[in-house]
């Protein structure tokens, strides 16, 4: 499990492969006559072809290769770009996803159906896919004129250490005809400034060959963003007086290369160290190459490291413990640097699991896409704060109930492009997604520009199934509120509301798994917006230390609003009645001792810890307040899965264990009891 | 819990070896034993947190190595008073399976004793009669000497719900 096997590398890189494709083809939607898009679609699907014909994928390579033939067609000018070929191919990219996780599976003729269209969409008749053979975007009319060029190249100084061997590249021009090649070697520094793994000789090259100008292109074209390229043609004339030429200036840099002692023939001396890195690599374009600086790591590996880097903070309390109760100086100043190193080796942890949301964002431009052909709709996605970063499974858990929320968002939210006309809308609707971090939260924002949520049918609705008394009185928020309730997700009322209906109540229990919350703003005609506040990270939380009894526990400082003290009077007081209050409002309160049935007795400054659960505020009576604490937070096991007063523990600086209060379970569990004492009583 | 099914389930457990290696402890003045291979550890006693709301057979939990682990006492299981720590009392960390996951769990014991092997041919399935414990917590029992051991059947154990050892205790 922790070994990855070369296919399961293969699955990630093709997904990683698919996402730039389908971004590429979304993008290219928008701007069909973009060269650089259609470039980058062109060499994603050539990857694909490549690794996937390497690690034994040959449906997904052969299927692939009639795709990039058809983009090769578009990238050569020999047909134009359109929206139907981009669709087709989006649809056949969808078919590569199938043949990279069930290469074995039998898709039928989805295949067949999928190239079908896509030869539609190219239009031409030769572009025959099963007829093509691999070459044949290279090998055309075998009769062409023969053409001369002048090509000068040079590579970055660093292309070596990405791969690229300019050998290769020389060979390939080899291939294509007649070749001269001379190196310029002038940019070569001398030998103690020399780098031996950089590179500083460019080349002249006069090629001539029955090729025209893309198959040259071609040789350079997983390079060429970053290198120089100048290719002019000569005509035959001056070619074959160029080319002697050529030949004589040849000798110069090797007169002078008794001077520099690096000469072109000590290049090749470079090639075993360089050529090991596959030339499989060298594909990576420009922006990929940061992508190589990235390793990829199992979930679970980190949540061991995170598991140990725990246990080493929890270890170093215990060793300050003992030094600051020692007079050992060189014992206390060990115990500081540890103390120091393992407070930053947590941070550095912490940092880890994060993840920008660009990559959860990313995934609903196709959505909207899809969405906006089968609604009619228009609808325009902008995304914001995408480098926002998240614990990487809050990003995954997310992803579900945001695809709920856009999907309500252009279901019910955005009206038809008649409609928003009429209404002195423009014709395109706008569903925003935002990012951003306030605090130890992040807060993501759908925010849609449409008809906004109707609120006599939410309240209809709400009394006749109900969830409310009729004529309730109810703030606006808590209204709006109701729609996350499971009897709002029923068919009956998707039909019934305009509002958002579809899943709410599972968008709802996700992010309050997530131990986040959702708020709705709604303006009647000008659109809403749902905003899911989400703790940054699920491995740590900041925490309220208290202790009831002999017992110690954390409260999550995101709940907590405030803490004041019970006073005496109030206390006894409270024996009929358990509230206080707080600044002229009610607060009631459970007394934690009663609830966890410690059987001690309460301390006499008992502390009451107000929190909020997003609606209401309860007071926990607790008889200590400890103190903040950073809590690395450990689940409990399948055992204790019934206590939902707890969602999780955490381990204290002195080794012992300290439960985890969930605060929405907590006030449930306690109105429950109290509703026994009730009927006891 | 028929003696058919009782028997079946003896013979599964033995259907690997005519032999199995054993950790034998003692509660409440018996003795019991777990297969070696399901050990974990044997830990000197740990501060306990309790869990407010648990079952009284898993009431705490401990920190073993970093991991929050729950803390079950065999005594609840089969219906034996609950009894203070001594000065032999150890925890033992097993790992068994739950609903697909391993999972660990500490059991309390007053005292640990020895890895020894128990033989297929000195065991036998728990008497339908003459026991005061469930018969499904039991796999079987191994005779030894003058005296029987028990080998507790543990999945029984950790996958019921416990409703009558909690109205026991």
């Amino acid at each position: 499990m922790s070994t990855l096997d070369p296919v399961a590398v293969f699955r990630m890189e093709a997904a990683e492969c698919l996402e730039a494709i389908e971004a590429g083809l979304l993008d290219l939607t928008h701007q069909l006559d973009n060269k650089d898009l259609v470039d980058a679609v062109f060499r994603g699907l050539h990857t694909l072809k490549g690794s996937g014909a390497m690690f034994g994928f040959e449906a997904l390579a052969a299927f692939t290769h009639h795709c990039e033939t058809a983009f090769d067609r578009v990238r050569k000018g020999e047909v134009a770009a359109t929206s139907e070929l981009v669709a087709a191919v989006l649809a056949a990219q969808d078919h590569m996803r199938a043949l990279v996780d069930q290469p074995d599976a039998d898709h039928g003729d989805t295949g067949h159906k999928l190239l079908a269209q896509l030869q539609a969409a190219v239009g031409g008749k030769e572009a025959a896919p099963a007829a093509v053979p691999a070459t044949a975007a290279v090998c055309e009319a075998p009769a062409k004129k023969t053409n001369s060029w002048r090509i000068r190249f040079s590579l970055p100084a660093n292309s070596m250490a990405n791969g690229t061997n300019p050998l290769g590249l020389l060979d390939e021009l080899r291939d294509l005809g007649e070749c001269t090649v001379r190196a310029n070697t002038s940019a070569i520094p001398p030998l103690d400034e020399l780098t031996p793994t950089e590179l500083h000789i460019s080349w002249d090259v006069t090629l001539t060959s029955e090729q025209d100008r893309s198959a040259i292109d071609d040789v350079f074209i997983f390079v060429l963003d970053d290198m120089e390229l100048s290719v002019e043609e000569i005509s035959g004339q001056a070619a074959a007086t160029a080319a002697p030429v050529e030949e004589k200036a040849a000798p110069a840099p090797v007169a002078a290369a008794s001077a520099a002692p690096v000469s072109p023939a000590t290049v090749p001396e470079f090639r075993p160290v360089e050529a090991v890195p596959a030339r499989r690599e060298a594909p990576a374009p420009a922006s990929q190459a940061k992508a190589a600086e990235n390793v990829r790591v199992p979930a679970e590996r980190l949540d061991e490291l995170m598991d140990r880097v725990g246990e080493l903070v929890i270890a170093q309390s215990r060793l300050s413990q003992l030094a600051s109760a020692s007079a050992d100086i060189a014992l206390r100043s060990v115990s500081e640097e540890i103390e120091r190193l393992s407070g930053e080796l947590r941070d550095t942890m912490m940092v880890l699991r994060m993840v920008p949301v660009a990559t959860l964002f990313s995934r609903f431009r196709r959505l909207v896409h899809d969405l906006a052909r089968e609604t009619g709709k228009v609808i325009e996605l902008v995304t914001e704060g995408e480098s926002t970063e998240v614990d990487k499974t809050v990003i995954e858990r997310l992803a579900d109930p945001l695809v709920h929320l856009v999907r309500n968002s252009i279901d019910h939210g955005l009206e038809t492009p008649a409609d928003r006309l009429a209404s002195g809308k423009t014709e395109a609707g706008t569903v925003t997604l935002s990012a951003r971090q306030a605090g130890g939260e992040v807060i993501i924002s759908i925010k849609d520009d449409g008809r906004g949520i109707n609120r006599e049918r939410v309240r209809a609705k709400a009394e006749s199934s109900g969830l409310i008394q009729p004529g309730q009185p109810l703030s606006d928020s808590e209204l709006l509120q109701l729609i996350f309730a499971p009897g709002f997700s029923t068919a009956a009322a998707i039909t019934n509301l305009s509002g958002r209906g579809v899943g709410m109540d599972v968008v709802k229990k996700t992010v309050e798994a997530l131990r986040g919350a959702i708020d709705i703003v709604s303006v009647p005609g000008q659109g809403s917006e749902v905003s899911l506040r989400i703790p940054l990270t699920l491995a740590i939380i900041d925490g309220l230390l208290v202790r009831v009894g002999s017992g110690r526990y954390v409260i999550p400082l995101s709940a907590v609003e405030e803490c004041l003290e019970l006073s005496l009077e109030e206390d006894l007081r409270s024996r009929g009645r358990s509230f206080i209050s707080l600044r002229d409002s009610l607060v009631p309160f459970l007394r934690l001792r009663d609830l966890f049935r410690t059987g001690t007795k309460p301390d006499v400054h008992q502390k009451v810890v107000v929190i909020s659960t997003g609606t209401e505020r309860v007071g926990l009576v607790v008889d200590q307040i400890i103190g903040d604490h950073q809590t690395v937070i450990k689940s409990m096991s399948k055992l204790h899965n019934n206590v939902a007063t707890f969602s999780g523990a955490t381990i204290l600086g002195d080794g012992s264990v300290a439960l985890i209060l969930d605060v929405g379970h907590l006030v449930a569990a306690g109105q429950q009891q109290e509703a026994q004492l009730r009927v006891a009583g | 819990m028929s003696a058919t099914a009782a028997a079946e389930r003896f013979d599964n457990h033995w259907s690997y070896a005519e032999e199995v290696e054993v950790l034998t402890f003692d509660l409440n003045g018996e003795t019991f034993a777990l297969e070696a291979v399901i050990v974990q550890e044997i830990l000197d006693l740990l501060p306990e947190t309790a869990v407010p709301g648990s079952q009284p057979f898993v009431a705490s939990v401990i920190n073993f190595r970093g991991k929050v682990i729950p803390l079950a006492d065999l005594r609840l299981a089969f219906g034996m008073e609950a009894a203070e720590a001594t000065i032999d009392s150890r925890f033992i960390v097993i790992e068994i399976d739950l609903q697909g996951e391993p999972t660990l769990v500490g059991l309390r014991t007053d005292k640990v004793n020895e890895v020894t092997t128990l033989a297929k041919s000195a065991s036998e399935a728990p008497p339908s009669v003459g026991m005061r414990w469930r018969a499904d917590y039991i796999n079987c029992l191994v005779k030894r000497g003058g005296e029987f051991i028990i080998l507790p059947n543990l999945q029984a154990i950790f996958s019921s719900r416990h409703d009558a050892a909690g109205a026991a205790s």
